[in-house]
């Protein structure tokens, strides 16, 4: 059978379902009595436009990669993570906690000491529900669902109650120290000079690119990816390989919680300093989009984090000049999500069905 | 015997309506997927009342052809002609509506609803269900009566034999007055026995003037049950002949298109010392059923064990089991070394370095992830081996992809390109991968499981060959298979299974056919009795019952 260039699979059909969520959003905006073009404008340069703007499309990014590639991994093994809200929660807890707990000498050795209390938060809070599905069958999305709420009550207790400093108002941690804080874009050598003060992309960027190359090296190149990717293509097939189901689940839903929890040191460690509630701010939930855009490939979470983070950024923009409300935002990146994710099919089956019979006629020709 | 006096009277039945309307006319129908031509200028008449069977390889054209019929493709060129009128298929709604009706391989059944609530599902006549229901029970009784398609309609589908599952499938294609009825591989699921009623069913309706299509590449059916046979091969229509006119040589000839082997040419076993020792083995499922029951069997090195028995007696089990991937009770040694049964090391891995290797049953969910590429299902199983390691943390994929492109060329899969997903490879040559695999690893121990299940004649020859060869060399083989042919044509012993026990076995010189269809059915007997060199089991009853 004829198959369709990699090209139109990989590109082609991913901008064509773009252009479509923003020609409908470019829609909505008229409806609201917005110039749409306008509208465009502002998020382009918002988002993309200086390298103020970049150094919020990049923060966010940051944070849509770790969770992308939270959800791509455990989809992976076919199990879908949609705790990774909650696991870049307790993320949070984790480096808090670290960073709180000793008078670290510098930002490099507090950073490897806060991934390690990141990811082990984050993979913990993926465990139970991990086993829960390996052992007795419960549905990994209701539990992991529900380990979100769990996991937010669990902050907001741990703020009020455990971490608020004494006298403090708000329920946060206190700050951490300043040898602590990552260095931003403005700090970096070369690139540096571009970008100011209050920029909040940090080396946790880096951190996420290397997190990307990470996972395609374990997804495709290991014995472990192996079993994974085999396990979540075809159970009984892995049983008869003698690959054991347990240790699949467990052992990707780990790696799971524990790229999720990883995100804390971009916005606990990097942006925010000290630990509130709410940090996490749905990023959680944007990488099931962003997996689901990036066809859970690093490559593909990479390139959809960062429209992602284009958005958000944007659409801050957009809310400070146009009197388009913010909510309107959520209605773009909603139907970004719509067409990108849910109606892929509706766009892939006329375009596979058009390059075939192209090539046909080519090869009659 | 059903088979001969039906064919008298379907040849009857032609003679006289010769001069009818074909009730279905293919003129000049081809199809294209990308560059494989599936059909190219097929034309077939079939005339009312008959059946006529559509015979060839997997991956010939025969579902291509059927689906176009019912709608599910569009033809690129060609015409239908329904009844002598020229008809327009589109989708499966106008197929039900010029009178065809659709037995697939894998039944289009809602599980947890009953036969009637299947019956009428998308034929309701109106909102309420109910007067639907009695309509639909009333027709039900009366096709029972007519056709002997006896199927409770209150019971819930999951809970009916395959067989029965199947009349429900006709019996909707019927209700839907359906005169022209396709049947694809339907034989497929069935035990003998329930393939001799479907064979009785589909007299009946001939007898009522239906028409039906039997697509299959059993030849034997074809044989038993059609007036007339069209024979496809790559795409194209071979031959359509009468049935009483040709003879299966001939018919497995016009299929492949060169003469075939249907047996096996192989020196007499040498067997060596035993390598496998099974005694009493058990096997009780989720549902607390006894699978097994007390299973004792040895094969020795150079030996090919055969298991005969009907689909569903155990022999899955037994396999499971010594894969690896089904606890048990019992003992088995391999080469006099017991093995972990239940415990750590009771899985496929374990197994593997043993030395035993596993042809499964079923390919498509157990020998192969669809999904992956050629050379992934080439180290499937085997992928932690040290040999395809390129150091402690990667793979050596590019070293994999080599060695798979030169199994693939010793073991004559087409095509050799080990990129491409093991879904786009015909049956036959995804069954060669998993022997290539399987058989590459010269293993001590090998267990078979149906190994030419729904592949093509071609390659048939070539698998029996490498199992004979693998003996040849000394590996011990357990082979199960429902294929009579294949058992008596490969195995040197052979052992019958009934109800999750051993009925008897013996040399495979002395085997009957009667003798061993008895003892499928657990039944002792004189025919049981008069083979030389057999053990038979004291549960098989004693005298022929039935």
């Amino acid at each position: 059978m004829e198959k369709t260039p990699k090209w139109v699979d990989v590109a082609l059909i991913p901008v064509l379902n773009l252009l479509i969520a923003f020609v409908i959003s470019g829609i909505v905006v008229l409806l609201i009595g917005e110039d749409p073009i306008k509208a465009i404008k502002v998020m382009v340069s918002g988002a993309l436009g200086s390298p103020y703007g970049w150094g919020y499309t990049l923060y966010y990014a940051t944070n849509f990669i770790f969770t992308g590639l939270a959800v791509a991994v455990a989809y992976h093994a076919s199990q879908f993570n949609i705790g990774g809200e909650g696991q870049a929660t307790l993320g949070g807890l984790g480096v808090a906690l670290v960073l709180l707990a000793f008078p670290w000498p510098h930002w490099s050795i507090a950073l490897i000491a806060a991934m390690i209390g990141g990811a082990l938060f984050g993979a913990a809070w993926a465990a139970v529900p991990a086993y829960l599905q390996a052992k007795r069958g419960s549905h990994i999305v209701i539990t992991t669902i529900m380990f979100n709420f769990i996991g937010a009550s669990l902050l907001n207790y741990m703020l009020v109650n455990v971490l608020r400093p004494r006298g403090a108002m708000d329920p946060a941690t206190a700050r951490f120290a300043k040898e602590t804080y990552l260095p931003t874009f403005h700090d970096l050598p070369l690139i540096g000079q571009f970008f100011s003060k209050s920029v909040p992309a940090n080396v946790s960027f880096f951190i996420a690119l290397l997190a990307c190359w990470l996972v395609w090296i374990l997804i495709w190149r290991t014995k472990l990816g192996f079993e994974i990717r085999a396990f979540g293509r075809s159970e009984t097939a892995a049983r008869y390989a003698g690959i054991s189901p347990v240790k699949v689940i467990m052992v990707a839903m780990l790696i799971s919680g524990g790229l999720a929890g990883l995100m804390a040191i971009n916005n606990v460690m990097g942006q925010g300093h000290r630990l509130v509630l709410n940090s996490v701010e749905g990023a959680g939930f944007i990488g099931i989009a962003v997996a689901l855009m990036g066809r859970n490939h690093p490559v593909g979470v990479f390139l959809a984090a960062i429209l992602f983070g284009f958005l958000y950024q944007g659409g801050g923009e957009l809310a400070l000049e146009t009197t388009i409300p913010r909510e309107l935002i959520t209605v773009i990146q909603a139907l970004v999500i719509l067409f990108t994710g849910a109606f892929d099919n509706m766009l892939r089956a006329p375009i596979e069905h058009f390059f075939v019979a192209r090539a046909n006629a080519q090869k009659e020709a | 015997m059903v088979g001969a006096q039906a064919n008298e009277a379907g040849r009857q039945a032609t003679a006289a309506l010769a001069t009818q309307a074909p009730a279905i006319e293919l003129k000049g129908i081809s199809k294209a997927f990308g560059t494989v031509q599936a059909n190219k200028d097929i034309s077939i008449r079939v005339m009312p009342g008959t059946i006529h069977g559509i015979i060839g390889e997997n991956g010939a054209g025969k579902s291509t052809l059927m689906s176009i019929l019912y709608g599910f493709y569009k033809a690129d060129a060609g015409e239908i002609w329904i009844k002598g009128q020229r008809t327009q298929i589109p989708d499966s709604q106008a197929a039900i509506s010029a009178g065809i009706g659709m037995v697939f391989q894998h039944f289009k059944l809602v599980q947890n609803f009953t036969v009637l609530e299947n019956i009428i599902l998308g034929a309701e006549d109106g909102a309420l269900l109910r007067p639907s229901l009695a309509k639909a029970r009333k027709e039900l009784k009366r096709l029972a009566e007519e056709y002997e398609l006896n199927v409770d309609p209150d019971e819930l589908i999951e809970e009916l034999s395959v067989g029965h599952q199947q009349r429900v499938e006709i019996l909707k294609a019927l209700y839907r007055q359906a005169d022209i009825l396709i049947l694809d591989e339907p034989t497929g699921v069935l035990t003998p026995a329930e393939a001799d009623h479907l064979f009785r069913i589909l007299d009946n309706l001939r007898k009522e003037g239906k028409t039906i299509i039997l697509i299959t590449h059993k030849l034997r059916e074809i044989m038993e049950i059609t007036d007339t046979v069209s024979v496809m091969r790559r795409g194209q229509m071979t031959a359509t002949v009468k049935t009483a006119e040709t003879s299966p040589e001939q018919l497995a000839e016009l299929m492949v298109g060169r003469k075939v082997l249907l047996n096996v040419t192989k020196a007499p076993a040498q067997p060596g010392k035993t390598v496998l020792e099974v005694e009493k083995l058990r096997v009780v499922d989720e549902d607390g059923i006894e699978r097994l029951k007390g299973i004792d069997l040895n094969i020795r090195a150079g030996e090919i064990l055969g298991i005969a028995g009907v689909a569903g007696n155990g022999q899955s089990e037994l396999l499971e089991v010594l894969g690896g991937f089904a606890k048990a009770t019992g003992t088995i040694r391999v080469n006099g070394e017991e093995i972990d049964l239940t415990g750590k090391h009771s899985d496929g891995q374990s197994r593997r370095r043993r030395g035993i290797s596993h042809v499964p049953e079923d390919r498509h969910h157990l020998g192969l992830i669809l999904d992956f590429a050629a050379w992934e299902n080439m180290i499937f199983g085997y992928h932690n081996d040290a040999a395809y390691q390129k150091n402690a943390f990667v793979m050596d994929n590019a070293g994999i992809v080599q060695h798979t492109q030169e199994a693939m060329e010793r073991f004559d899969v087409r095509p050799p390109i080990p990129t491409l997903p093991a879904k786009s490879f015909s049956g036959g040559n995804q069954q060669k991968i998993v022997l290539a695999r399987e058989i590459e690893r010269n293993p001590t121990l090998l267990l078979v499981g149906q190994p030419t299940r729904g592949v093509d004649i071609g390659a048939i020859e070539f698998i029996h060959k490498r199992i004979v060869e693998l003996r040849d060399q000394g590996a011990a083989i357990l082979l199960v298979s429902v294929e009579l042919d294949e058992i008596r044509s490969l195995a040197d012993r052979v052992a019958v299974m009934f109800d999750g026990r051993i009925m008897g076995h013996g040399p495979v010189e002395s085997a009957t056919q009667t003798g061993m269809g008895c003892l499928m059915a657990g039944l002792g007997g004189d025919d049981v009795r008069g083979m030389d060199g057999w053990t038979i089991s004291d549960e098989a009853a004693p005298e022929e019952t039935a």
